[in-house]
């Protein structure tokens, strides 16, 4: 190449915009359009009044906002005949939530525990065991499942839905907590047992307080898994704890006569909002998750 | 000075932070270039530059008398070699050497020739078939070599390729990187923080610090004579003994002075200092002998207390405590020097630098 | 040091909770599922011999044909989808953008919702009159005719659409941190090199990510013989029987069909099927490595 004197090269290399740059951003412009567009149409839908949706366009912004769909999906949608809105549905899904998430992931620890560091006999067929158990599909299990527990008057009840979120969470939070704690230095561990440490000194002592982020990363998985349930909960919850993906299904998906979309985009928001609002505050440590958890089932 | 590659006025800045200001490099052809610092002093930064992976903020880069500073890496006829090797993991080795050519589209023929080539010079010929995973770290870093060996460049770059080594390959690999430099008659330019690599191997070493150049030199230079105190405690392991003191004129004679310890100085050097003047006083550890002053006027007699000694093998280092201060000597191995003796030693003021105790500048 | 077992009988303890739910809620109910397969209960279990009979209906109902003929569909759509989107979003997203922070958590927030909402967006976005259609025509393109949701022939691809909105950020951030995981010194040994980038996300990157994209692809295809949720809120198996996939025909006729038999053939149906395609690749990936545990 040459360059006459005018033109020396001297400093940065003139930036051009190239195409292939120009068509980068473009790509990913619409890529991010296409991301947004249901949560923006689910929004101003929610903010329009019927007439306003039945004469004009999905992408276009209510002409006068009204919060009356909210209201009315909050406290007044009918599912059958019951009309206390979807507020019962989000009570219900915390209900179950708490307990689950606690109880897979008290479990799921233990296990990882257990199995990484004391290596007990057979540990490994319980390893295998549950990393199979986590990529069948659940229509295996649950008949059984179901007569099991009204065997033990546990079918349709809150006990019973918990255990079986337990159930299931287990090979995820067990595979979480294996791989972490098999990180971790034996020497950590040895070092605990000749200082005269038992099982669960060391669990509680020293293992537990170091599984900090394992513990961030278990909690938005369960949370937002749990949360996200539908099957489950439709079968085992019962009628008295419906959680809110199912009572929102029921809602949007049963009611007779006209239906109201802008009531039932507001409730697809509410249901929406805990794993959103868990997505945006965890930030990084959700992509963590999805990481760690890439065996989840 | 046939010059392979130059630097002009070359200015480097992440955001508003310049790395490196007004950098001014000649490097003749065929010449074996070190640039040796500590970590962040700006060397690897520099290489980066002049191989086209990193923009510059002002200045000119020419390579083999084109100015390239606006060109691509790859059409600036240069090859580099990492430390990380990064070699293409899922190519065997066959793959690696000729991925190239053959992006290049050079012609089947030409493409085995110069793989064989390399191959043979490298002796990495029974290696072709395997792939990086299967290669040790010394054989990675040859086929890293062999990579920029086929596209015939006129400048070798090297990026620390030596540092992922461990000490016994670094040895031998550093032997064959200079007989590879002798048989090819590249210009090379060696990237290192190892002072040891950087004696070993270059025609002349710059030692950089905070984006500057402090010396450049051949090394004998850089070892006998550095240019401050920078250079001087840098270079040498372990590094020499300073001593902070001022000037006296005593008896006719420009004596160093610290806290009592009273040091002629050599009659090449008195004339450069006036007396009053607060300096430095650099010593290297070979310099000093155990013993009494023999009858070279160069010589300055001393006490000490022996603190520690150290058999190195061919030569024992001895921690030598006198007043606040403790001293390293190189002697010789066949004696003993047991600790808490109190012995007499001397400096040899031929060798010693002396630097200005506030600019650091050699005087 | 206490002889191994000793040491061992508290970690033994802490295991019996998991030691039943294996042996119960896995073990157990698989067995159990597949030995009802083999009767002819109806809505309670029984517990007579009626050999693969169960299974000549299953194969011979057309609905059930119809479902697995709607997830090979929707599993080729949806996986070559996520893939594809997903891989070319993250490498997009590496090349050192602008606004790479805000992008990356826009690609991923559907995959934090669920499969209903999923569902019941799009649902909605779809509605063959209200939906893209009305828009179109407020638009002015009044002759815009958009209604696939209500075709029996075209509905199963609007299903895999919305999968594909919801999945392809789990496949980006995947693929992500694996290009981030490649060492800063390949792309600049490729630029002194000479060459062109997209001949090293060719030939190199491609290849170097294999075992990302496996898991990738294993991740996907669980979401696909589970799909059930996605299929419930957004057409509900309709039109007709057009959108049914295997997972809710387990659940359809456990529950609301009752034909407790036919139910439990499909579903060891579907548990063969992934059995047979996991096992190989959980031995290859978990156990195979780590001999040290095999005791």
């Amino acid at each position: 190449m040459t360059h006459t004197a005018a033109e020396t090269p001297r400093g940065p290399k003139p930036q051009r915009m190239t195409a292939g740059r120009i068509g980068l951003y473009a790509f990913l412009l619409v890529s991010a359009v296409f991301f947004l567009l249901p949560f923006y149409v689910m929004l101003v839908t929610s903010l329009k009044t019927m007439p306003e949706i039945q004469h004009g366009s999905i992408f276009a912004l209510p002409s006068k906002a009204t919060i009356e769909p909210w209201i009315v999906a909050w406290s007044k949608a009918c599912t059958g005949a019951n009309c206390d809105g979807i507020r019962v549905g989000l009570l219900n899904s915390f209900e179950i939530l708490v307990p689950s998430v606690i109880l897979s992931i008290g479990l799921g620890a233990i296990n990882g525990y257990a199995l990484s560091f004391w290596r007990p006999k057979a540990g490994n067929i319980v390893l295998t065991t549950l990393l199979l158990g986590a990529f069948i599909p659940y229509q295996v299990f649950i008949y059984p499942l179901v007569r099991m527990l009204s065997f033990v008057s546990l079918y349709n009840t809150l006990p019973g839905i918990v255990i079986v979120h337990t159930i299931f969470g287990l090979p995820i939070m067990t595979l979480l907590f294996r791989n972490y704690y098999e990180a971790m230095p034996a020497d950590l561990f040895r070092a605990g047992r000749v200082d005269g440490g038992g099982f669960w000194t060391i669990f509680f002592r020293l293992i537990l307080p170091m599984s900090g982020p394992i513990l961030v990363v278990a909690l938005i998985l369960q949370v937002t898994g749990i949360w996200n349930d539908f099957l489950f909960g439709l079968i085992f919850a019962g009628r008295q704890h419906l959680p809110m993906t199912v009572q929102l299904n029921n809602v949007v998906n049963t009611t007779m006569g006209t239906k109201a979309y802008n009531v039932n985009m507001a409730a697809t928001i509410l249901t929406a909002l805990v794993p959103l609002v868990v997505y945006f505050v965890s930030g990084r440590w959700f992509v963590r998750g999805i990481a760690a958890g890439a065996v989840k089932g | 000075m046939d010059t392979s590659v130059a630097v002009r006025d070359l200015k480097i800045s992440y955001g508003a932070l310049d790395v490196i200001k007004d950098l001014q490099l000649e490097i003749a052809r065929g010449e074996f270039l070190v640039l040796l610092g500590p970590s962040g002093c700006g060397k690897s930064t520099l290489l980066n530059a002049i191989a086209g992976l990193i923009d510059v903020a002002d200045g000119e880069v020419w390579i083999s008398g084109r100015n390239v500073t606006w060109e691509e890496p790859k059409d600036r006829g240069i090859g580099m070699v990492f430390q990380s090797y990064a070699l293409y993991p899922q190519m065997s080795v066959e793959k690696n050497l000729s991925f190239s050519l053959r992006v290049a589209r050079h012609d089947r023929a030409d493409i085995e020739r110069r793989v064989a080539r390399a191959a043979e010079i490298l002796q990495i010929e029974p290696l072709l078939k395997r792939k990086p995973a299967h290669l040790s770290g010394g054989q990675r870093q040859r086929v890293a070599i062999g990579r920029a060996l086929v596209r015939d460049v006129d400048v070798f770059l090297f990026d620390e390729p030596l540092s992922n080594l461990d000490a016994k390959l670094r040895v031998d690999l550093r032997v064959e990187i200079k007989r590879l430099h002798q048989r090819l008659e590249n210009t090379m330019i060696y990237v290192t923080h190892d002072q040891i690599e950087a004696l070993t191997l270059a025609d002349r070493i710059a030692v950089m610090k905070g984006g500057v150049i402090q010396q450049l030199d051949d090394p004998l230079t850089i070892y006998n004579r550095p240019k401050n105190r920078f250079v001087a405690e840098f270079i040498g392991s372990p590094s020499m003994n300073f001593f902070e003191g001022s000037i006296l004129e005593k008896d006719g004679r420009r004596v160093f002075d610290a806290d009592g310890m009273k040091v002629p100085l050599p009659c090449d050097l008195a004339p450069k200092v006036e007396p009053g003047r607060a300096v430095s006083l650099g010593v290297r550890p070979e310099h000093i002998r155990i013993g009494e002053m023999g009858t070279n006027s160069d010589e300055a007699a001393l006490r000490g207390t022996i603190d520690i000694e150290e058999p190195m093998g061919p030569d024992t280092l001895v921690w030598i405590r006198t007043g606040e201060r403790t001293l390293a000597a190189r002697c010789p191995a066949d004696a003993r020097y047991p600790p808490g003796q109190t012995v007499p030693f001397v400096f040899d003021m031929r060798f010693a630098s002396i630097f200005d105790a506030k600019s650091g500048e050699r005087l | 040091m206490k002889p191994r077992r000793l040491r061992n009988v508290a970690a033994q303890t802490a295991l019996i909770p998991s030691w039943l739910i294996v042996i119960f809620a896995y073990i157990g109910t698989i067995a159990w599922t597949i030995r009802i397969s083999f009767t002819s209960s109806g809505i309670f279990p029984h517990y007579d011999w009626v050999g693969l009979k169960q299974y000549d209906r299953l194969f011979d109902s057309h609905r059930w044909v119809v479902s697995v003929q709607n997830l090979a569909i929707f599993g080729v759509i949806f996986i070559v989808g996520c893939l594809v989107l997903g891989f070319l979003l993250a490498v997009f997203l590496d090349q050192k953008i602008r606004g790479e922070g805000i992008l990356r958590t826009l690609f991923l927030y559907p995959y934090a919702m669920s499969f209903i909402v999923t569902g019941l967006v799009w649902q909605w976005i779809l509605n063959p009159t209200l939906g893209i259609e009305q828009a179109m025509h407020a638009w002015g393109w009044s002759s815009f005719s958009f209604d696939w949701l209500a075709r029996g022939d075209r509905a199963i691809y609007l299903v895999a659409f919305a999968g594909i909105w919801q999945s392809a950020g789990l496949v980006m951030a995947i693929l992500l941190a694996g290009l981030r995981g490649i060492d800063e010194d390949l792309w600049k040994a490729a630029r002194v090199d000479g060459i062109p980038a997209w001949r090293i996300y060719l030939s190199v990157v491609i290849p170097m990510l294999s075992g990302m994209f496996v898991t990738a692809l294993v991740l996907l295809g669980i979401a696909v013989v589970k799909v059930y949720d996605l299929v419930v809120a957004m057409t509900g198996g309709g039109p007709g029987i057009s959108t049914e996939v295997p997972a809710k025909f387990v659940i359809d006729y456990l529950f609301n069909r009752q034909n407790v038999a036919l139910a439990t053939a499909a579903a060891s149906v579907m548990f063969v099927a992934v059995f047979v395609v996991v096992g190989p690749w959980l031995y290859s990936q978990y156990l195979r490595r780590r001999p040290g545990e095999a005791s």
